[in-house]
């Protein structure tokens, strides 16, 4: 069987992002980007699933600019054995990665598709439950854990009340949570490895998506500074205030 | 995921030089915080999950050649993995030395001895970081070492001692560097001087006492004394009596990595320093605001990055098979005043809080400080530099 995992290249999750001053955006001039987590995740568990002998091929796929090769290098010095990279510099919007990835979902057929439950910069949470809308297969969401048994695979979902198990014929498609798995630094030699395993270059119109943006942006902003509290002598001026500001 | 320092890039050769090599250090770092050397600190215990993790991940064999089981990178790789590993908190000074003492095996050493050391190094089964030179009585003068080692059939009988041999408890092999030929009967002081590959699990405990001594960091020294040592005539090391030249030919590569350690710990105290400016309010302003307080950290980041950049040269040379003598120790001792001064600076930033444990800055000063004396003071570089590269008179 062979695994899909598409990863993304975002902002470092230990830097604290800044807005652009015009309100377009997060200033990304100089910051430090790094595999999104989730994806971290979703690779770690496709190489679980290698090791444990029920899958015997990892595609990493990822859509974004050149630079998103080193995001691939990454998937593939922790252990994915090629990488595809759908080169473009446009903003992606979920639905157009969705569309790409079921284009390569049709040509490489895998068994899974896992992808992180979202991505740490836009947090969508989207492009999972799109491609298994686009491919027709069903899905586990915010996978806690995975296991294949057979042509099924089992999936414990990590839901509000507490965990639901789902089992879904494959192929399938899965998003991980963060639970799912402690993913593993890559070794020096399979870093080294890494650099000539195959890494393909295509396009989105490649693929015949159209990438176009659907949505607009009308502004981003810093979240509010929180306000400084107020001090109070006693429970009885802490009522008081509290019905003066129409609270209680 | 354990949250890091927020990630700033101090120079361009923090995503540009090795990013693969670094980002796979600095991932494995987050594994070992502050409070990890902390603890080790306070019990002066050897960071053995930290180096078991290092070497499993590949990283302690980055110089050793391919066919023999490493990576077969050169220095600056090297370089990059040293000075992130100090650059994340970390210290390497625990396992540095199993990275670089191979080099003597590789250069100068038979190949059977390659075949026999270098996979095992490699692998970590085998540890090769002890360092036999210093002797309580010679100090800097090395070629002045008492430590013998006499021919005996097929054996040599090693009588002395070595004073600061690092990590002689956690390494299986030392090499040493002891006295065949006496110093009167030697042509030059510098001959009669031989390298051997000592397997201390053979003699520790009997003919070899290894004697920790406590010093005011956590570096696992020790002091180690040689009666009647008996080693296999195959200890030694390329020719007899030219272990002075093999040594000094490790030396440089030595002095490079401390240095690219140096350069990391300076950006380590620099980024502290430059955060802890921006936050702390006193006087109802930042106290980075203040010159007085600025200046100092922008000071020693601009020595650092001057460090910075005769490290790479230091490293291009020795890469380029080309004489680098000077720029090893040039880098040296650039680094390690600039970690001394990015420390110093980070003290005094942060006032009090400087010295409370709890934030790592007086250990990580402690352990910097080291760098100034060892492996080879800073005095003895600038002696180095006025004889050798500008031609005065020698001073000693
Ligand atoms: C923690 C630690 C770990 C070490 N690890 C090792 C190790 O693993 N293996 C090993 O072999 N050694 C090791 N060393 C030893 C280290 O390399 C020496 O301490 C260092 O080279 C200085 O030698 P010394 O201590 O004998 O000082 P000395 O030679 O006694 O010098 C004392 C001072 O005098 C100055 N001085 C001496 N001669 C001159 C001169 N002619 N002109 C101007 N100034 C001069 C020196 O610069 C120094 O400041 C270690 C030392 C320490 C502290």
């Amino acid at each position: 069987m062979k695994i899909l995992v598409p990863v993304k290249r975002v902002i470092d999750y230990n830097v604290k992002p800044r807005v652009k001053a015009d309100g377009t955006g997060v200033d990304l001039a100089n910051v430090k980007m790094s595999m999104n987590p989730f994806d971290e995740i979703a690779v770690e568990e496709a190489i679980r699933i290698k090791e444990a002998g029920k899958a015997d091929e990892i595609v990493a796929v990822s859509i974004g600019p050149a630079k998103a090769q080193e995001t691939l290098r990454t998937a593939l010095a922790m252990g994915a054995d090629r990488a595809i990279l759908v080169q473009t510099d446009d903003e992606i919007e979920p639905l157009a990665v969705a569309k790409i990835l079921k284009a390569i979902y049709e040509a490489e057929e895998p068994g899974l598709v896992i992808l992180g439950k979202q991505a740490i910069d836009d947090d969508s949470n989207q492009t999972g439950q799109m491609l298994a809308a686009l491919t027709g297969r069903p899905q586990g969401t915010f996978a806690n854990t995975v296991e294949i048994d057979g042509d099924s695979v089992t999936v414990k979902r990590e839901i509000d009340g507490g965990l639901e198990t789902v089992k879904l014929t494959l192929p399938a498609i899965v998003t991980t949570d963060l639970r799912l798995n402690e993913p593993r630094y890559a070794s020096l030699p399979n870093i080294m490895k890494a650099k000539s395993k195959p890494l393909d270059t295509k396009s989105p119109a490649d693929y015949g998506v159209d990438t176009a943006p659907r949505l607009t942006t009308t502004n981003v902003s810093e979240p509010p500074v929180r306000q400084a509290g107020i001090k109070v002598a006693d429970v009885d001026e802490l009522v008081a205030k509290i019905k003066a500001l129409g609270i209680a | 995921m354990i949250a890091r320092e927020p990630a700033m890039d101090l120079s361009p050769y923090d995503s540009e030089d090795f990013p693969e090599i670094r980002e796979g250090v600095r991932r494995l770092c987050a594994q070992f915080p502050g409070e990890y050397w902390r603890r080790l600190d306070a019990a002066r215990e050897y960071p053995s999950e930290f180096v078991a993790a290092l070497t499993e991940a590949g990283w302690l064999s980055v110089l050793i050649p391919e066919e023999y089981g490493g990576s077969g990178l050169g220095l600056s790789a090297a370089a990059a993995i040293l000075e992130t590993i100090q650059a994340e908190g970390c210290n390497g000074g625990a396992c540095h030395a199993q990275m670089y003492i191979m080099g003597t095996i590789l250069r100068h050493g038979s190949e059977d001895q390659k075949r026999e050391y270098l996979p095992r190094i490699a692998s970590g089964e085998l540890r090769l970081q002890a360092f036999g030179v210093t002797e309580p009585t010679s100090g800097t003068d090395t070629t002045a070492l008492r430590t013998t080692a006499v021919r005996d059939g097929d054996e040599y009988v090693v009588n002395g001692q070595k004073i600061w041999t690092s990590r002689a408890e956690h390494s299986d092999l030392m090499l040493l560097l002891a006295r065949t030929t006496p110093r009167e009967d030697a042509a030059k002081k510098t001959d009669g001087l031989s390298t051997f590959i000592v397997d201390m699990r053979e003699v520790a405990g009997k003919s070899l006492t290894i004697r920790p001594i406590r010093t005011m960091m956590n570096h696992a020294t020790t002091e180690v004394f040689f009666d009647n040592m008996r080693i296999p005539a195959s200890a030694l090391v390329g020719e007899e009596g030219k272990g002075f030249r093999y040594i000094l030919s490790g030396m440089n590569a030595e002095r490079s990595l401390i240095a690219a350690e140096c350069v990391g710990d300076a950006k380590w105290f620099i980024r502290k320093a430059a955060a802890y400016a921006g936050e702390r309010q006193v006087f109802g302003r930042a106290i980075g605001a203040n010159q007085g307080v600025a200046f100092p950290i922008a000071r020693a980041y601009a020595n650092m990055r001057a460090a910075e950049l005769m490290v790479h040269e230091a490293a291009r040379l020795y890469e380029a098979g080309k004489p680098m003598g000077a720029e090893a120790n040039m880098a040296k001792m650039l680094a390690a005043d600039a970690s001394v001064e990015a420390g110093n600076a980070c003290i005094q930033t942060h006032g009090g809080f400087g010295f409370a444990e709890e934030y790592d800055i007086e250990r990580k000063f402690r352990e910097t400080r080291l760098y100034q004396v060892a492996p080879i003071s800073t005095n003895l570089i600038l002696s180095y530099l006025a004889e050798h590269v500008l031609g005065m008179p020698r001073s000693y």
